[in-house]
């Protein structure tokens, strides 16, 4: 069985972000990293192969240089090889965009399964899943909690407001899965020297037969009009506890005629 | 573009429109002169009276769609019409499971793009959306530059929900295309699971917990004072990353946002990732054992102290006062 993983390598979010003040867009210097969401991808796809017993992982990025660093995080805890779509042409692409190039990156790996986030850390559209699944003519399951495979379907226990809902859909099909639902391996030594060697397939945007027009800020047709600091929130009283903060709390939330 | 004619993705569960939908609805009908509902589900024509109440003068009845999910089915009828050459200013879709769905693929099968994660709507030279970036330090605007429809996914509590006392509106049943094997997602059984007390998103009281707590099972006392508190129990991304709780709880940028009348933050330390889905509660109290934690910044009433020992007291003082 051969699974897709969408993979995105984000700034580190522990650094604040900022914008680039002439285009408004993320300033995306330094290194990037795995978005901690694609890691549970990664561990879901890893574990689907171990069941199947064998197949090949290939993550899926893109990004506007030729960044590695975060691919190779994956590479170290077992994925196969990737495809990365590295063109400066992509900088200041949307969502939409996005999901042309990752679809057509995609069909290269021919894939059974193709695993995304949920949303990713930075940008958190989270329409481009379902957008790449729209553009393959697939069927896609968001919000996967469980996934399971056999008999050439998936079956997944989505997340609903309610509870959740056992869903069911033939292979191949696209599957957004939520952070939390896996404990993702950390990379062995073994796992991180032997990524050094794996296949990095860099494309251009050309080469996967996209229009120039259709990624960047051209292709996106939205405009940043204006960022402004959002009215600031004071702090109010900050106490510390000496045995008596529960009694602080039962008092502030008696005024509030909470309780 | 003057704003014309709006959509509102009107999204229920059992029989009932969302709050979001009805919000939506409301912020609809402040933009423009004309705000039709599109909905799907077997019991449209039951609930279509209260869209029309809160604004919808027509609702677009994609009908049940069976057993499949409803992202490919709905997307694919709206495309229709809009291909047809009913093509409205703009749609608003709730920020929902279902709600992004269909938003996706109704971007993909149009080609246009979207905007997500709106807090505000206005009309100023054409439609313009409202965004809190940097943990809601910042609020970006944007708008399209391209064809309409422009596709708007909103988040819950940006807007109230105000009845216009409308009449009940025109019901026009819109048909699904033959979806071919994109429709193929089918639902087998639906699981409920029992909660008590309110939903996360609509509880005036909200307690969360986040990393400060040190194991999962100390989430019993976030549970617990939820429910002292008639309130909803939420959590930071970092307890639903490890597993600790599932998606459904996680209060921030990825998950929920709340704006409740009291948030309860226990061990949590104030992501820009949580703050932006929580500092919109009127009333803040943290509890966090680092005085630096960057939570105090927007707390009303901050205890800096151990978790471990304020709450299991906070939850015996509750008791004895219940």
């Amino acid at each position: 069985m051969n699974v897709a993983v969408c993979v995105k390598q984000i700034p580190d979010p522990a650094t604040p972000g900022k914008l680039d003040p002439s285009t408004n867009t993320l300033v995306r210097e330094g290194k990037l990293i795995m978005d901690d969401s694609d890691a549970y991808g990664v561990e879901m796809a890893l574990q689907l192969l171990d069941k199947a017993g064998g197949g090949e992982v290939t993550l899926i990025s893109m990004a506007p240089n030729n960044e590695t660093s975060g691919l190779r995080t994956a590479l170290a805890m077992g994925a196969h090889k990737a495809i990365l779509v590295s063109d400066e042409a992509l900088k200041g692409t949307d969502a939409l965009g996005t999901a042309k190039v990752l679809a057509a990156a995609i069909k290269r790996a021919e894939p059974d399964l193709i695993i995304a986030a949920t949303e990713s850390t930075d940008g958190y559209t989270g329409t481009t899943p379902v957008q790449v699944a729209e553009l393959l003519g697939l069927p896609a399951i968001t919000f996967a909690k469980h996934v399971e495979i056999a008999d050439g379907k998936v079956k997944v226990n989505r997340q609903t407001e309610a509870g959740y809902d056992e869903v069911e859909a033939p292979l191949p099909v696209l599957v957004t899965v939520t952070a939390g639902v896996v404990e993702p391996r950390y990379p062995s030594f073994k796992g991180i020297m032997a990524a050094k060697g794996k296949p990095v397939d860099e494309l251009k945007v050309d080469d996967l037969g996209i229009p120039a027009d259709q990624v960047g800020p051209g292709g996106s047709r939205q405009e940043i009009v204006s960022v402004a600091d959002a009215e600031a929130r004071k702090a109010g009283e900050i106490v510390v506890d000496e045995g008596d903060g529960h009694e602080r709390i039962i008092a502030f939330l008696e005024q509030l005629k909470v309780i | 573009m003057a704003v014309d004619r709006v959509w509102v993705v009107a999204e229920a569960f059992e029989g009932k429109p969302l709050s979001i939908s009805l919000e939506l609805l409301t912020a609809a009908r402040g933009l423009a002169g004309t705000v039709e509902a599109v909905a799907w589900g077997g019991d449209v024509a039951s609930y279509a009276p209260t869209l029309g109440e809160y604004g919808a003068t027509k609702v677009y009845d994609v009908g049940d769609v069976g057993s499949g999910l409803p992202g490919a089915p709905v997307g694919a009828a709206m495309a229709g019409l809009v291909q047809g050459g009913n093509v409205p200013t703009a749609i608003l879709f709730p920020t929902t499971y279902d709600g992004r769905d269909v938003a996706g693929r109704l971007s993909a099968r149009l080609d246009r793009p979207v905007l997500t994660n709106v807090v505000g709507l206005e009309d100023a030279g054409g439609l313009t959306s409202e965004h809190a970036i940097f943990g809601g330090n910042q609020v970006l605007k944007a708008k399209f530059s391209g064809e309409p429809p422009g596709i708007f996914v909103i988040r819950a509590k940006s807007f109230a929900a105000e009845p216009s006392g409308g009449s009940p509106p025109e019901v026009e049943s819109l048909p699904v295309p033959d979806l071919g094997v994109s429709g193929a997602a089918t639902v087998l059984q639906r699981h409920v699971e029992e909660r008590t007390g309110p939903k996360l998103d609509e509880a005036a009281v909200v307690v969360s917990g986040g990393r400060g707590l040190g194991e999962a099972a100390k989430y019993e006392m976030i549970e617990e004072l939820a429910k002292l508190l008639k309130g909803a129990p939420g959590a930071s991304r970092a307890i639903v990353d490890a597993g600790w709780v599932p998606y459904a709880y996680q209060v921030g940028q990825t998950g929920k946002t709340v704006k409740p009348t009291v948030y309860l933050a226990c061990g949590i330390s104030g992501a820009t990732q949580h703050m932006v889905g929580m500092k919109g509660a009127k009333n803040i109290i943290a509890v966090n054992k680092d005085q630096e934690a960057p939570i105090f910044s927007i707390a009303d009433l901050g205890i800096v102290g151990d978790v471990h020992k304020v709450l299991p007291k906070l939850i015996e003082a509750l008791k004895a006062k219940s």
